[in-house]
């Protein structure tokens, strides 16, 4: 009875969460534009999804994302190996990144632009060369921002000098890179850290910075998704210069 | 009955791009940290559930919240629904004020419903043994995000150059993390890159490119991008904003006591 109940509370709790966008596209849809909801029985089938979705997503998450971020922190941290954690660090950040359908659809946009601004050929073979080449910089950069952030937990350097340090660099690229790359550059910091990696990340932060004696896991554990979206800015900006 | 057809297409797109995150976490787990995990069946319950978790929420997303907010944001940004008779090249930015007022709405509502914003919340709020509530986040990213889209249809209908609004807030972020209790920072940071993911960023292009193809001398490829990096840049400030208006509370409330 009381898990039937728990269950029932946490499918509220989604339908919370869902609320808010429910009641601006009804508020738009009817007042503003003044038309009918059309297919409304598939709307709705498709909110209830939606509720579902999120209540197995937040269960999923605290029995195994966060866990499995976590206890991989401290095995790392007992382990000792630096090497070894760094690696791990780089390729979760590169392994999650490259494949990233958000990615993929910003990536093949962006070889479209560069082709209209007569950047490269303006052929099929041209901008999917241009695309790949540019996913893998964007995952090579997440791969070195979150081993990176990791670094910085280890050591304890405080985040805000890195991350002004990054903004400088984000500035300097601006001014030397061509116009046309500028604003797909910007985006791209925004759409590397996917729905699966970010719990992951975070959690292995925070893990990592309370395995580690005189870390703090509320000003060292975070951060490493703040790396993740702003390294890529400044090698999508070096890309577009290069190529 | 095609919902359900689709859905077991979008779980085995999302088992798809899971697989490489399983396949590191689990080869370093065998091969380099060589260490058996107590809980195994518990975690792969757990992959299980965020999988169909996700291909649910994604099909829900796909089936009835997509259609009908990526119409709308082509209704509203349709010359149209906008000039109302009027040539477009006389209209002045204020003749846009619906899809300033619904960037504003769908900024906020999507970013309430982001799982991966919820994540990091659950987390921080553990962290932080409760002083940063889950829903005081949420909402402080939320307006962030709300406020960041708004002036990023602005900067569209104006034609400003992007880089002038992000360095002018990267100078805000600095000037706010010299003041912004400590431990706060590194979340704040964190809370940019969370904001855009899997809801907010397909409403947030279709109103990019749709304002972009309907205000003269706007190209979509060019004018199109952009909206992201403001709603990625604003949390960042709403965030310290919000630690900083707690802090400001509290001083007050223990000044008050004492």
């Amino acid at each position: 009875m009381n898990s039937l109940r728990a269950i029932f509370t946490s499918l509220l709790d989604s339908l919370r969460d869902l609320l808010p966008i429910i009641l601006v596209i009804g508020f738009f849809q009817f007042v503003v534009l003044q038309q009918t909801i059309p297919n409304f029985g598939e709307i709705a089938l498709g909110i209830v999804f939606v509720v579902i979705g999120l209540t197995l997503f937040v269960h999923g998450l605290n029995m195994g994302l966060f866990p499995i971020g976590e206890s991989m922190a401290y095995a790392f941290a007992s382990k000792g190996s630096l090497f070894w954690l760094l690696t791990f660090a780089f390729s979760l950040g590169f392994g999650t990144t490259v494949a990233e359908p958000a990615l993929i659809a910003v990536a093949d946009e962006a070889a479209v632009v560069a082709a209209s601004g007569n950047m490269i050929e303006d052929s099929e073979r041209s901008r999917d060369t241009y695309s790949f080449w540019l996913r893998i910089t964007v995952a090579l950069s997440v791969g070195f921002a979150i081993m990176l952030g990791v670094l910085r937990i280890i050591k304890g350097w405080p985040i805000q000098y890195l991350i002004i340090g990054g903004y400088i660099g984000v500035v300097i690229m601006t001014v030397f890179a061509p116009k046309e790359i500028i604003g797909i550059a910007y985006d791209s910091g925004g759409v590397t850290t996917s729905t699966i990696t970010v719990p992951l990340v975070t959690a292995l932060g925070v893990g990592l910075a309370s395995s580690i004696k005189g870390r703090n896991p509320m000003t060292d554990g975070f951060g490493l998704i703040a790396f993740a979206s702003l390294t890529p800015m400044i090698f999508v900006m070096a890309y577009g210069m290069v190529v | 009955m095609h919902i359900f057809l689709d859905l077991i297409k979008v779980l085995l797109g999302t088992v798809w791009d899971v697989l490489p995150i399983a396949l590191i976490i689990f080869g370093f787990q065998i091969f380099v940290l060589r260490k058996a995990l107590s809980n195994l069946k518990k975690i792969i319950t757990g992959f299980v559930l965020v999988l169909l978790g996700l291909a649910f929420f994604l099909e829900g997303l796909e089936a009835a919240l997509f259609p009908l907010g990526k119409l709308m944001a082509q209704q509203l940004t349709d010359p149209s629904f906008i000039a109302h008779g009027k040539a477009l090249s006389e209209l002045h930015w204020l003749d846009y004020k619906w899809v300033y007022l619904f960037a504003l709405a769908i900024g906020f509502s999507t970013t309430i419903a982001e799982p991966s914003l919820l994540a990091v919340a659950i987390k921080a709020n553990q962290v932080s043994a409760g002083a940063i509530g889950i829903w005081g986040l949420r909402i402080a990213v939320a307006l962030g995000v709300a406020i960041g889209i708004t002036l990023g249809v602005y900067r569209i209908v104006t034609g400003t150059a992007l880089y002038w609004y992000i360095i002018t807030g990267y100078v805000f972020v600095v000037i706010q993390t010299i003041y912004a209790p400590r431990m706060i920072i590194a979340l704040a940071y964190d809370s940019g890159g969370v904001t855009t993911s899997t809801v907010t960023v397909p409403l947030v292009a279709a109103l990019g490119l749709g304002l972009a193809t309907t205000v003269p001398g706007r190209s979509p490829l060019l004018d199109g991008f952009g909206l992201i990096a403001f709603a990625s840049l604003f949390p960042i400030m709403s965030v310290m904003a919000y630690a900083q208006i707690s802090e400001w509370k509290a001083d007050r409330l223990h000044k008050k006591s004492t």
